[in-house]
């Protein structure tokens, strides 16, 4: 099986890579000190198992398996006893390790994995906690200064193109990311939210009024261009 | 009769391994004083929630170190600091020392 490591700690990462040496049958691929390296790599990489801590900085394991459409095996590798019982809501976790984790209990989980099938796969969702696929889809990750903050895509309300970055307006507060209108607006529902401006998207079901080339949403008065009123007028429940 | 650490954990996991063993003291050497170092700065400025994320990463090494019984002191000063209590700090202080002093021999 080919394993990723993932922990913030370098002890504990040299500790896991021995037991798998040690064990014979896994062969550790790579190792990240951190969750967003990871998921970044397990985007574009195909693993079979990863041993995963919960308690990083910033991003737990628990916030990287969410992240993930389908996530592989996980074996969770942590000092914290209690969490246990969460693990139990997500169908790809094998197995719970408490640190220091010792040779016998890791040869037993690494034997529950090779005979652990996650439920689910294929074009579903592999994580069935906190949720159905339906939540996930109403979930936006946006990058902030290395992490990954998860926004409700109903809660947005505006979203503003400011030269290299996106102004994000949702009901709780504002985020300002380094990405463009054209790529948000590709992970935004299209029932939902329409380009009004080549500077804006709206949220449809937000609309307070329309006036002339504009549109109240919120607090902010944003303008329509003349190309797009048409689809715009197109797509309200007019009397 | 106070704990004194042993490299008894790390020998198990070796299997023979000197490599990993000598990798393993390195990683310990190396870090154990910058988190020392910054576990006695966020305890100065007060920001216990920074401190108990250092004791969290010093407690796994406590752990490895064989230190069972300041292993399990170490689980409650964690959870007390996060509580906004840093009494313990003192024999917190103590094992680290032992830690440290193991370390340097």
């Amino acid at each position: 099986m080919n394993c990723l490591i993932i922990d913030d700690e370098s002890a504990a990462r040299a500790i896991v890579e021995q037991l798998c040496k040690n064990e014979g049958t896994l062969t550790v691929i790579d190792q990240f000190s951190n969750a967003i390296q990871a998921i970044k790599y397990l985007n574009q990489n195909d693993v079979d198992l990863i041993f995963l801590d919960i308690h990083m900085p910033d991003f737990t394991g628990f916030d990287l398996i969410q992240t993930l459409k389908n996530p592989p095996k996980v074996i969770l590798t942590t000092s914290d006893a209690q969490f246990a019982i969460d693990a139990f809501e997500y169908e790809c976790i094998v197995d719970y390790l408490v640190k220091p984790i010792t040779l016998p209990r890791f040869q037993k989980a690494i034997e529950k994995a090779k005979n652990f099938t996650i439920k689910n796969t294929g074009q579903e969702k592999a994580v069935t906690s906190k949720g159905d696929a339906k939540d996930e889809e109403s979930q936006l990750y946006i990058n902030i200064d290395r992490r990954l903050i998860k926004i409700e895509i109903p809660s947005i309300y505006l979203v503003e193109a400011k030269g290299d970055y996106i102004l994000i307006k949702t009901d709780s507060k504002n985020y300002t990311v380094h990405s463009t209108l054209k790529k948000i607006e590709e992970k935004l529902p299209k029932e939902l939210f329409l380009k009004v401006h080549r500077s804006y998207i709206i949220n449809l079901k937000r609309i307070i009024d329309i006036e002339d080339n504009s549109v109240l949403i919120a607090k902010d008065v944003v303008p329509v261009s003349r190309s797009n009123r048409s689809e715009l007028m197109k797509r309200l429940n007019l009397l | 009769m106070k704990e004194q650490p042993n490299i008894n954990y790390i020998k198990q996991l070796s299997g023979g391994d000197v490599e990993f063993e000598e990798k393993m003291l390195s990683i310990l050497q190396k870090e154990l004083p910058v988190e020392v170092e910054t576990y006695l700065n966020t305890l100065k400025i007060n920001n216990l929630q920074q401190t108990a994320e250092i004791v969290h990463k010093i407690k796994h090494k406590i752990s490895i170190l064989g230190l069972e019984k300041s292993y399990q002191f170490t689980v409650q000063y964690e959870k007390e600091l996060l509580e906004g209590n840093k009494s313990k700090h003192e024999d917190f202080l103590k094992i680290l020392n032992t830690m440290s002093d193991f370390l340097t021999k």
